[in-house]
């Protein structure tokens, strides 16, 4: 429980890759993708449908392009070293700027190798990054111009050497404003709306959205209600509009870890973290769950209630 | 027979998993009416006596509770409020002078609820 609780909120500050964490709700990531559409507005050439489209996507195979951009990391760093020889060639050869010179280098073959990776994945990548990423290169460290566009510092011509915090602060804006779903650590982009959460009356509470929900998770309605009612020691029904009404008041926020919780042990492989999975009943009434992305397979648990205790009228106790 | 080579290691007993019954005890919550609420403690292994332990969350948390015998779960500790992490943080709390060397390891504990 302790682990599922902590909220990964997003730290535009930290730039660091952050421990992996599973699962993600489009709540805590909203601030994301607003950052994400102002920054695509900024920029010349929107990549709105890559954002929409691919975004499921890019999600499912976050992992693997991970991967994959840093295979690719190595095959293209060749040109990229010459790329950056190119540019700071009019720059003082001191062992200072040759260091930079690498750095630089390296961004940039990632950032390649991130669009390489996407493109990979049927997103078209747009000319508009690949510009920016060459076009930022060398850049002042004060007075920065606008990242996106390429201007200012960031345009080629400026002969300024770049330190090394600035460049790393290019790569991630660069790579959340086209990637969101490679910010962050490529693995934690799996996103679901939050649960709708109304009030019915007093007592009981009207799960909205759960069917979208179960159908995000690629889970029956049954399995994901019955976990519900298990955690939450009550039970409910399903309305005419296939909403779930649950019996007791519950707030959006508590559904939702109830939720996280249920993502964790029933959708999520162990094994690489993917959501891409199925859950099928196996052989003698275990179920399991196959991954679809790595191929393993892993048995869990079996919901089960445990003990409830007797609440409101106390019915006649049978002896 | 000691032989260390032949002691059976199945080597498809990590395929089992989570299905195996680990005796996890289960920390629970209920709503009742209003803003209340019962927490429950099941699963207790024998070696824990759920009287001196209900005695015990009953000074601690300044709540009634008591300990319900029940057909499948054997006995379980009924406490009125919620006190899931307290129960938890008692059960678990090596430090204590309650619990001591027989506090239980976090992983055996599973919180329920929201």
């Amino acid at each position: 429980m302790t682990d599922t609780e902590e909220a990964p909120t997003f730290d535009p500050s930290l730039k660091k890759k952050k421990p992996r964490k599973s699962v993600a709700f489009e709540a805590e990531n909203g601030d994301e993708v607003n950052r994400e559409e102002n920054n695509n507005n900024a920029e010349s050439q929107s990549l709105a449908e890559a954002g929409e489209g691919g975004e499921q996507k890019e999600g499912e195979e976050g992992a693997a392009e991970m991967f994959k951009g840093k295979k690719k990391k190595k095959v293209k760093k060749a040109d990229g070293d010459d790329d950056a020889t190119g540019d700071v060639a009019e720059f003082d050869p001191t062992a200072m700027k040759k260091k930079k010179k690498k750095k630089a280098s390296k961004e940039k073959t990632e950032g390649d190798s991130f669009d390489a990776a996407l493109a990979e994945a049927g997103v078209v990548p747009r000319g508009a990054g690949e510009e920016g990423a060459e076009d930022a290169e060398p850049a002042l460290p004060e007075d920065t111009g606008d990242l996106l566009l390429g201007t200012g510092v960031w345009n080629a011509a400026s002969t300024v050497d770049l330190t090394y915090p600035l460049l790393l602060t290019r790569f991630f804006t660069l790579l959340r404003s086209q990637h969101p779903d490679l910010a962050g650590d490529g693995r934690r982009s799996y996103k679901i709306p939050p649960p709708q959460v109304l009030r019915e009356g007093n007592k009981k509470t009207i799960f909205a959205n759960i069917s979208d929900i179960c159908k995000r998770m690629k889970r029956g309605d049954e399995h994901v209600t019955q976990f519900l009612f298990a955690e939450l020691g009550t039970s409910g029904s399903v309305d005419g509009s296939k909403r779930l009404v649950i019996r007791g008041k519950f707030q959006q926020k508590q559904l939702e870890n109830v939720l996280r919780r249920y993502i964790l042990e029933y959708v999520t492989c162990r094994t690489c973290k993917s959501p891409d999975t199925d859950l099928k009943k196996g052989e003698n009434r275990l179920f399991f769950v196959t991954c679809n992305s790595c191929g393993s397979r892993r048995s869990v648990a079996a919901i089960k209630t445990g003990f409830q205790a007797t609440v409101g009228k106390r019915r006649r106790q049978q002896t | 027979m000691s032989i260390e080579n032949l002691k059976v290691n199945d080597p498809f007993a990590d395929d089992v998993g989570d299905t195996q019954p680990k005796n996890y005890v289960h920390i629970r919550i209920q709503q009742r009416n209003g803003r209340k609420t019962l927490t429950t403690v099941q699963g207790l292994s024998k070696e824990y006596s759920p009287k001196a332990l209900l005695k015990a969350f009953k000074k601690e948390y300044a709540c009634n509770g008591t300990i319900i015998q029940d057909k499948d779960m054997g006995e379980v500790i009924q406490l009125q409020g919620d006190h899931r992490t307290k129960v938890m943080d008692f059960l678990t709390d090596k430090g204590s002078d309650k619990m001591g060397k027989y506090a239980l390891a976090k992983e055996n504990i599973k919180i329920h609820g929201f």
